[in-house]
């Protein structure tokens, strides 16, 4: 008995061990990719019977796939067969791609980052990514120089090429700004406010006067002062990457704008990207947004059918960016080399036209501007509003702002903490900056 | 994955059953002992594998226990010690109890436990009670009482993301339902997001409505094993239901009650889930004063927002200790009654 008592465990262990093993047999080897999800499945074609599968990952809705920019490929090379994994959120997405980044597994062979982190990822990352300035098939001249700026590291060499940019519009609606007794048509709309954000404040004070009941002349303060920062020298960051929010003038001046926007009963009170800010679109209770144009989907689909004909693009006051971003390859990709002209393919002035065209995302590359896809581009939701002549105007114009490496942090905290209590709770401009400040210091400080 | 798969190496070459058999055979030959069991090497084998079947059905409880349990504990607790970014977890700096020491004086966290400790109370007392009465009420026998058992459940069968989304709709300061129907009452709207307390009740709510049915299944079966001879004694003194409810059902219910509000308790420390939805676009910030920020959100945002994995791992700690002095506290506090009921 006693001789029994001590083998038993032995046995055991040796079962759990292989029951361990059963069990984690299953995630050992990484299953392979379902044939058929979202690209047509297809039999190896070319001379060497080999195919390659390269992976996308993107967040949001990016549009490389929905433009058809994927399969466009593999009809050209027939031996690539492209897919894509997409997360909804990028606050979501961009944890999880410095996780699988400095892991070194996870990892799509080609990764999309956000404008607002792309210069945290160059900064701590560069030496986990493939340069891409030298793939075959890159012009760096065809790019807009602030934007290829952004994806290139110190040492000079580039690891992010850009997809699309967020040159900034103002979008109104027509209906609205005829009973207020505002001109509509789009040229004399911009010239309203041309050169001057100031100007834009005295045209909703101008709309307050004689708005139709339940409207207001803009959606939110933090949209207000995210126009306006973005159309600065200088942001949140100077040339050497040191943190200046707190005492650019530029950015006090963005927000003393917006604060006044919001004391002056200019705005519908509302959050931008939340369920109360969709039911305003389809309400229609707000007159004016700045939107850059990758917005013009957005409100198209809140908006809905009852807003056509109604909305309208004009110029805003002061050329400015806001959002963007840029495809990287991650040096533990299995097909790297490909993976690089994958994504020298997908970020050609050709393509970025064609993605304009089917989703709206305004190309980076400055050489697709003259493509009749971009420069003749109207949009019929927008009273063919000609939206290619508008945003290349705004896109020349944007000054070159350098991006420090927690851009979007600094960007999300001003709006959704700071001028959010000032737009929504009355809180004083003064008292909510220092809390804002305090919000920052807090998430920065390791 | 790794971890689960180096134990694999070393049981790799022996087959399952004769590796070990053999294995047991030679110690037994080594210690002498082979005389006490000859003859019976086939009836051996079986009482081998009956013996040693319980430690090999619950190893694998503990194998993973280990693995995603003590391990993650170990190692967060490793790594509050040091300042980690998530964009470089290898490169550690030990700074001893730095993390810690700066919770003390950090405004967030204090404003995070506050309001957890408030939408803890907020939505843990309303919902125990409110599972009671459903439960007293599922109890009585009703026709339909299986539907009603299972719209109970419901709620708690329904993803939290699902729900909130509902709830942020319901709560929606313009053209949300509670300020329709505060308006229809003749009452002034209120800002669910905004306002200190309302947006803390609106998260509490999402809470109770989330649980309740679940603590009300518990209560149930527990009120079932209650004798019903109890209750005919007790109407037959004259005791009336709720009479009945007071001294027959409670005493009965003492230790599912103290259960439900443990695991009760323990949820609302780590609730995240329904103030970060009900937050819709503002991330893990709990609203632009953080004012329904509680201490997993803030977890959540200096870890996955902010990138600060040494400091998101101190704030798990401290969440751990709240727990074992809260529970402690509650001991204490039970033996302390104990000894003055003893006393008088």
């Amino acid at each position: 008995m006693g001789s029994r008592r001590r083998h038993g465990p032995v046995v055991a262990l040796v079962l759990a061990l292989l029951l361990g093993a059963v069990l984690s047999g299953g995630c050992a080897t990484d299953p392979a990719p379902p044939p058929g999800a979202g690209v047509p499945a297809r039999e190896p074609v070319d001379g060497s019977g080999r195919r390659i599968t390269l992976t996308v990952g993107v967040f949001g809705t990016f549009g490389l796939q929905e433009a058809g920019l994927y399969d466009t490929y593999m009809r050209l090379h027939p031996d690539i067969a492209v897919r894509q994994t997409a997360l909804t959120r990028n606050d979501v997405y961009y944890p999880q791609l410095l996780t699988h980044l400095t892991a070194g597994s996870g990892l799509a062979d080609v990764q999309a980052v956000e404008v607002g982190n792309i210069a945290e990822v160059l900064a701590t990352q560069a030496g986990r990514l493939d340069a891409l300035g030298t793939v075959p098939g890159v012009d760096p001249g065809a790019f807009l120089p602030w934007k290829w700026a952004q994806g290139t590291a110190p040492d000079g060499r580039t690891f992010a090429l850009g997809t699309d940019i967020g040159p900034q519009a103002v979008c109104y609606r027509k209906d609205l700004f005829a009973r207020a007794g505002l001109p509509t048509e789009r040229g004399a709309v911009g010239r309203l406010w041309a050169g001057d954000w100031r100007k834009y404040l005295a045209a909703g004070v101008r709309y307050r006067e004689r708005a139709p009941e339940g409207t207001a002349f803009t959606d939110s303060a933090s949209g207000v002062m995210a126009a306006v920062t973005g159309s600065a020298a200088l942001r949140y960051y100077d040339e050497r990457g040191e943190l200046i929010v707190a005492v650019n003038p530029a950015v006090r001046e963005a927000w003393d704008l917006a604060a006044e926007f919001a004391r002056q009963g200019l705005t519908a009170r509302l959050q931008q990207f939340t369920p109360g800010w969709d039911q305003a679109f389809a309400n229609g209770t707000f007159a004016t947004v700045a939107c850059p144009a990758w917005m013009l989907g957005y409100i198209q689909d809140k908006a809905g059918p009852a807003g056509r004909g109604r909305w309208d693009v004009a110029a805003a006051p002061r050329p400015g960016n806001w959002g963007g971003s840029f495809l990287v390859v991650p040096s533990a990709g299995r097909h790297r080399a490909e993976a690089a002209r994958l994504a020298a393919w997908l970020t050609a002035p050709a393509q970025q036209a064609v993605l304009f065209e089917r989703r709206g995302s305004f190309p980076s590359a400055s050489a697709a501007y003259a493509l009749p896809a971009v420069a003749d581009a109207r949009h019929p939701y927008f009273g063919d509003a000609p939206v290619g002549e508008i945003f290349a105007a705004a896109a020349r114009g944007v000054p070159r702002a350098p991006v420090g490496p927690k851009d979007a942090l600094v960007a999300q905290t001003l709006a959704d903490v700071g001028m959010l209590q000032v737009d929504q709770t009355g809180r004083s401009p003064e008292s909510a900056w220092r809390a804002a400040m305090k919000a920052i210091d807090n998430a920065l400080d390791r | 994955m790794t971890e689960t798969r180096t134990p694999t190496g070393p049981a790799d070459p022996p087959a399952p059953g004769t590796g070990a058999g053999l294995r047991a055979r030679d110690t037994r030959d080594v210690t002498g002992r082979r005389a006490d069991l000859g003859g019976r090497g086939a009836a051996r084998r079986t009482p081998v594998g009956s013996r040693g079947a319980p430690y090999a059905l619950v190893a694998p409880f503990f194998l993973f226990f280990g693995a995603f349990g003590v391990f993650p504990l170990v190692a967060t607790a490793w790594t509050s010690l040091h300042r980690v970014e998530l964009t470089a977890p290898a490169e550690a700096e030990w700074v001893g109890l730095h993390n810690y020491a700066r919770l003390l004086d950090d405004a967030f966290f204090w404003n995070a436990l506050v309001n957890t400790v408030v939408i803890g109370v907020l939505s843990t007392v309303p919902q125990l009670l409110l599972a009671l009465g459903v439960a007293h009420l599922l109890d009585v026998r009703l026709r339909g009482r299986g539907l009603f058992r299972v719209v109970a459940l419901a709620p708690y069968a329904t993803s939290v993301a699902a729900a909130t989304l509902v709830f942020a709709l319901f709560y929606g300061r313009d053209n949300g339902m509670a300020n329709w129907a505060l308006g229809v009452a003749g009452l002034a709207p209120v800002d669910w997001q905004n306002g200190p307390w309302a947006s803390k009740l609106a998260v509490s709510s999402i809470v109770v409505w989330r649980w309740t049915g679940y603590n009300a299944l518990i209560y149930l079966a527990a009120m079932q094993t209650v004798p019903r001879e109890l209750y005919e004694a007790a109407a037959l003194d004259g005791a009336s239901r709720w009479r009945q409810f007071l001294h027959v059902t409670l005493p009965g219910l003492r230790p599912a009650i103290l259960f439900t509000a443990l695991v009760s308790t323990i949820g609302a420390t780590q609730l995240f889930g329904e103030p970060l939805l009900f937050g819709s676009g503002a991330g893990a910030s709990g609203g632009a004063d953080h004012q329904f920020q509680t201490l997993g959100l803030y977890l959540y945002e200096q870890g996955w927002v902010n990138l600060h994995l040494g400091r998101a791992a101190a704030i798990a700690w401290a969440m751990l200790v709240v727990l074992v002095v809260l529970f402690g506290a509650v001991q204490l506090l039970r033996g302390v009654l104990a000894r003055g009921e003893r006393a008088s």
